[in-house]
């Protein structure tokens, strides 16, 4: 790790400045963390008089819980679904607005803000607008010819989550993909016009592949998005149902720790989360340092 | 632009109208329903113009809050959730800077050591250890608290990043000018790292900010008592309601009211929002 050539010499300072950070680090999130490790390994009674070491018996009961294999085919679909919707929204929006010179500016703006906007209040514009007595897409849907109800019907949920999860981070991608188009440098598009290629072509042989660490970036973000910061969402509009169709893993540690108190199984199910982030993390920064040596 | 083809310009603005239009108008129906009287919902299907409640219904929300919820007047809410984020962002930025300039301007032992454990914040977000981490806070009498919503929250692996980034690019002659000058570690940190580093702080500000503001499951476990509801979480209490149908047009005049705050944040310091966004995520 780097540092200065020049440093203080000061033997007790370093100490005091790192205080605060490393208390409440410790406190608040390493000393939860391995609770929650310690627990996974063990059961308690269902009066909580007694809790046995068994070992990873909640990981193996865990893994042949159909509702919870089901809980994480789910999760994937809906992790899937929402990068893959929401970048190519965004990628689409950030191209136009890279062609457009003058107006730049007030598109942008019209289009970051819901950046700002909670997930949980996200669910609820979503929900209003897919309510099915009232809301404005079942209506327009049933002039289709198609009858939805997302508190029913399994599918039309996961839609209604995905499209609400979707919305909310397709601002989020369009400022890394402008950011991403404006440092493509100028005179290799110009030389490519100069060669006879028509936009398309340039924008499929040329910026979408210097685009690539951009892209790369924005996946695994938009998973940990998915995954990890949708909690509120699924909350307000469809809590998990109907029938566990939109029980994404968050929500389902949630429901069977805090409302279920199962608290063996939720540990592990926390293990298991953390082993993901983990995962994505250390994929997110063997990236970002191999950026840095551009 | 290379070459001048208008309908290729053509197709630009309208994708980006239409982009426009979906973004907006999931908001725009929040704000019509929040113009209208409680009636205006029976009839099947909601109002697309904006009805004349718009005062009538802000006002209600803003004094009296729909009591039969159990939650209190919106000024409330919103009052907590603003003295939550500010202190978050605060918070976030002080021992974040104080960290960062120990690790980079300092030599000691367990240095790395301290590194890490504040990098595996990153992957330890609130969610995935929501039990423990809500016993802990419940054992210290922490819950129904502004310290108990606000410092859990606190630490953050990536402003300490971005610090310690912004740190090494610092020129060393800076610090051994100050040191021949005869200034101390807090007197350097005082009067020349801390101006030089004004616009990052700002900018990380914006972000944590909103963080703060929009944050729902920690306030969800921590708030039994009313008068510390923020509005994000209160909302949900809103629209809940077990038997009939919601009150929408307060709901949604709670939804404005709570979008509102973070979103003119955004507009307004654009600059230093996709500043502090770009930084931070690197």
């Amino acid at each position: 790790m780097q540092a200065k050539r020049t440093i203080f010499p000061n033997k007790i300072l370093p100490y005091m400045l790192l205080v605060p950070q490393l208390a409440v680090t410790l406190i608040f999130f390493i000393w939860p963390a391995l609770q929650a490790l310690k627990s996974s390994f063990e059961r308690e009674d269902p009066f909580g008089f007694r809790t046995t070491f068994v070992w990873f018996e909640n990981y193996r009961r865990l893994f042949i819980d159909p509702n919870y294999v089901g809980s994480l085919s789910k999760t994937a679909v809906f992790a899937f679904s929402v990068t893959v919707l929401s970048m190519s929204l965004a990628l689409i929006l950030a191209v136009a607005v890279n062609r457009v010179l003058r107006t730049n500016r007030l598109y942008t703006t019209l289009l970051v803000w819901p950046y700002a906007v909670a997930p949980v209040v996200v669910g609820i514009l979503w929900w209003f607008m897919f309510n099915p007595t009232i809301g404005i897409a079942p209506y327009l849907l049933r002039a289709a010819g198609i009858d939805w109800n997302h508190r029913i019907d399994g599918t039309d949920a996961m839609i209604l989550v995905i499209i609400a999860a979707s919305w909310k981070q397709i601002s989020y991608n369009f400022l890394f993909f402008v950011a991403g188009l404006q440092s493509v440098p100028q005179s290799l598009i110009e030389a490519a016009a100069i060669d006879g290629a028509g936009p398309f072509k340039r924008f499929w042989t040329i910026v979408f592949p210097l685009l690539s660490p951009t892209t790369f970036f924005l996946l695994i973000v938009n998973m940990n998005y998915a995954m990890f910061d949708t909690f509120g969402l699924i909350d307000a509009t469809t809590q998990g149902g109907p029938a566990q169709a939109t029980n994404i893993l968050v929500y389902k540690v949630y429901t069977d720790g805090f409302i279920g108190l199962n608290i063996g199984s939720s540990s592990a199910q926390s293990v298991v989360l953390m082993i993901i982030v983990i995962a994505l993390t250390a994929i997110q920064f063997r990236y970002v340092e191999r950026r840095v040596q551009y | 632009m290379i070459e001048n083809r208008p309908f290729l310009a053509f197709l630009t603005h309208l994708v980006l109208i239409i982009g426009v239009v979906i973004v907006v108008f999931p908001v725009y129906l929040a704000f019509v329903a929040s113009t209208h009287g409680s009636g205006d919902f029976m009839r099947g299907l909601v109002p697309l113009l904006p009805g004349p409640h718009l005062v009538e219904n802000y006002s209600f929300m803003l004094n009296e809050g729909i009591s039969t919820a159990g939650a209190p007047p919106l000024s409330i809410m919103l009052l907590n959730s603003l003295v939550m984020a500010i202190s978050i962002a605060v918070g976030k930025i002080a021992i974040s800077i104080l960290s960062a300039y120990a690790i980079v301007f300092f030599k000691f032992p367990f240095r790395l050591l301290a590194f890490w454990i504040i990098f595996i914040t990153l992957m330890l977000p609130v969610e995935v250890r929501i039990i423990p981490t809500f016993k802990v806070v419940a054992d210290l009498g922490m819950l129904n608290s502004y310290p108990g919503l606000i410092i859990p929250l606190i630490a953050s692996a990536t402003a300490t990043f971005l610090f310690r980034q912004f740190f090494l690019t610092v020129p060393d002659e800076l610090m051994e000018a100050a040191r021949v000058d005869g200034a101390g570690p807090m007197k350097f940190f005082r009067d020349i790292l801390l101006p030089l580093s004004r616009t990052n702080i700002a900018a990380l500000f914006v972000i944590l900010f909103i963080y703060g503001w929009v944050q729902y499951l920690w306030p969800l476990l921590v708030t039994t008592d009313s008068r510390y509801y923020t509005v994000v979480m209160g909302i949900k209490r809103l629209a809940a309601t077990a038997d009939s149908e919601p009150q929408w047009n307060f709901v949604m005049a709670a939804v404005i009211l709570a979008m509102l705050p973070p979103v003119l944040v955004v507009i307004l310091m654009q600059r230093l929002f996709v500043k502090g966004l770009v930084e931070t995520e690197k």
